[in-house]
């Protein structure tokens, strides 16, 4: 599969330190919920970068959106983040992944574990279940620092009486907060998540001590390893 | 072909002093952290060092051993393959000349071998001459398990994977027998100002 | 903010799947792979990848011995150079649409 061209269409904040690029991408063949694309950036002397991004706009949507999480130091992320202007052309290969995706047609229930930019992909399959009408039963456990880096407000504040979505927060919670703060342990997952009786298929993604950690937790809460899908996005996201 | 990207330049710094081998970059204060595979849990209880292969007799340190061997201070330049250098770096460690001392090698080539199975080749004679060191310390600390610790052989001279970390031993072997990144198609010797960086290329 | 001195930054094979779209014309992250070393098998999606090294290197999540080296280099030519190590996969297992299927 060859670099594509994708035109940007727009470039807006997505929380303080994250930005949502919408693309538009020649030839793009619609993707799958969950399923990512590679980004590459090159200098004028020719070096080039690449680095994936998972696709945050659900498959009915024209454009294609991604949300990029500032990485401090880091090479790609800052120059998507401060550089990238409307109208740049970028390449990308995609759509990629046909492990970690979900489609309507598989049903629920569903359960999805987010670590900070791991948020995404689910970002995805939420707005995808949404405009399908899905009636499967879905739920969104999301870890994050503090309650301003939430990503993707827009789809997780319209989800329908279907989906359930759970904060936790590991630094700062809000004033009154109630819900589960810390990491995502045993027994956090056991109070948030859905149990291994209702037989869900479950995907973690995130930071990879975060994924690891979870996807380890829940073996040992009896989930069967083969129910859960993981997406490590290495441990600078 | 790609397409240029407005604006972008990414993270490479050059240097004009001559010490930047070709095509390489600077990469500053940063010290990248290039795994193959899992950062190996090292038992010091357990742990040796061992000249072994075509020698006349095995010579074996355990950890107590090795630390009582007089050790040297290094600054060196390092050169990834990857190509980021890497400049006055400052190690501490042992001198492979003192672990060869009294060894009477039966052909000219080594195997480094570590724990994690990396393996690399390279000639016996570039391990001599103050070249090349099995280093425990870095920066004034003891060495980092990223960075190889607890013991990381040192040849600066040539591309960084030529330094295996978590090193366990120094074969002796006849002839020159490719290492876990040489039979991947990189140079069996890889210096970097020749910019031996594939085998044949 | 994370240091680049974390240890073990592995990633999983699903970032593996796009640059093997250089050399293959399927998407093989849903694509069984079995290990030579322990016969161990799950999706290559779910095998483990080790991103900062000189080459892709995919190690298997039950016995973490090498399963796949790749890399792809590419020259000012406009010519790309791919390598790929194949030898620790004794078995690759993909569902493609069927020759002549119509999709
Ligand atoms: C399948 C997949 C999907 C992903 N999806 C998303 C997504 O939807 N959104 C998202 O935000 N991210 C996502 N990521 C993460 C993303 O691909 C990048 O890893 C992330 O944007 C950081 O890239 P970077 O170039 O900014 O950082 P890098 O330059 O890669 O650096 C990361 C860290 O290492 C340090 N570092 C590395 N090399 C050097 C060096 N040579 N010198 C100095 N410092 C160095 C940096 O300081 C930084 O702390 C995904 C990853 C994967 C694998
Ligand atoms: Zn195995």
């Amino acid at each position: 599969m060859s670099w594509a061209r994708a035109v940007v269409r727009a470039t807006c904040p997505e929380s303080a330190g994250a930005v949502r690029l919408v693309l538009e991408v020649d030839g793009w063949s619609g993707h799958v919920a969950g399923q990512h694309v590679d980004l590459r950036l090159t200098a004028e002397d020719g070096y080039t970068a690449w680095r994936s991004y998972s696709i945050a706009s659900a498959p009915q949507q024209p454009l294609v959106s991604l949300v990029v999480q500032g990485v401090d130091g880091g090479e790609v992320s800052p120059y998507l983040i401060s550089d990238v202007q409307e109208g740049d052309v970028l390449e990308l290969r995609g759509p990629i992944g046909g492990h970690f995706v979900w489609r309507a047609a598989l049903g629920g229930p569903v359960q999805l574990i987010a670590g900070g930019s791991g948020v995404v992909p689910f970002l995805s399959m939420l707005e995808h279940h949404r405009l399908a009408g899905s009636d499967a039963e879905v739920r969104l456990l999301y870890a994050l620092r503090n309650p301003q880096d939430v990503l993707g407000t827009g789809v997780l504040g319209q989800v329908g009486p279907r989906v359930q979505v759970t904060y936790a927060y590991s630094r700062s919670a809000p004033p009154g907060w109630q819900g589960p703060t810390g990491r995502l342990d045993a027994g956090v997952l056991a109070e948030h998540v859905c149990g291994p009786a209702a037989a869900p298929q479950t995907f973690v993604c995130g930071p990879t001590g975060f994924v690891e950690a979870v996807a380890g937790a829940l073996v040992q809460l009896g989930h069967v390893p083969t129910s859960i899908k993981t997406e490590r996005y290495g441990d600078a996201a | 072909m790609s397409t240029t990207t407005r604006g972008f330049s990414g993270r490479r710094r050059q240097r004009t002093d001559g010490r930047l081998p070709p095509g390489q970059y600077d990469v500053g204060d940063a010290f990248p952290v290039l795994s193959a595979g899992p950062t190996p849990r090292v038992d010091l209880g357990t742990w040796d060092l061992t000249v072994q292969g075509q020698v006349d007799h095995v010579a074996r340190w355990t950890w107590e051993d090795f630390t009582a061997l007089p050790h040297e201070d290094i600054t060196v330049d390092l050169h990834c393959v990857t190509a980021w250098s890497k400049f006055d770096t400052r190690w501490r460690g042992v001198s492979l000349d003192t672990l060869l001392e009294g060894i009477s090698p039966g052909g000219s080539f080594v195997s480094a071998f570590c724990d994690g199975g990396y393996t690399t080749n390279l000639p016996l004679a570039d391990l001599t001459g103050g070249r090349a060191w099995a280093v425990d310390g870095y920066g004034g600390a003891p060495l980092e398990p990223v960075h190889g610790g607890p013991v990381r052989l040192l040849v600066p001279h040539l591309y960084l994977w030529k330094s295996a970390k978590w090193l366990r031993g120094i074969a002796v072997t006849e002839h020159d027998e490719p290492g876990f990144w040489e039979r991947f198609g990189y140079h069996g010797y890889g210096d970097p100002w020749r910019e031996q960086r594939y085998a044949g290329g | 903010m994370t240091s680049i001195d974390t240890p073990d930054r592995r990633l999983d094979g699903n970032a593996l799947a796009g640059p093997l779209l250089e050399l293959f014309t399927i998407d093989l992250s849903a694509a069984m792979a079995t290990c030579v070393h322990c016969d161990g098998t799950a999706p290559l999606g779910e095998q483990q990848l080790y991103a900062d090294a000189p080459a892709l290197v995919l190690r298997c999540r039950d016995c973490t011995g090498v399963l796949l080296r790749y890399s792809a280099d590419s020259h000012s030519t406009g010519i790309a150079t791919v390598r790929a190590d194949l030898s620790g996969l004794r078995l690759l297992v993909a569902h493609v649409p069927a020759a002549g299927a119509s999709r």
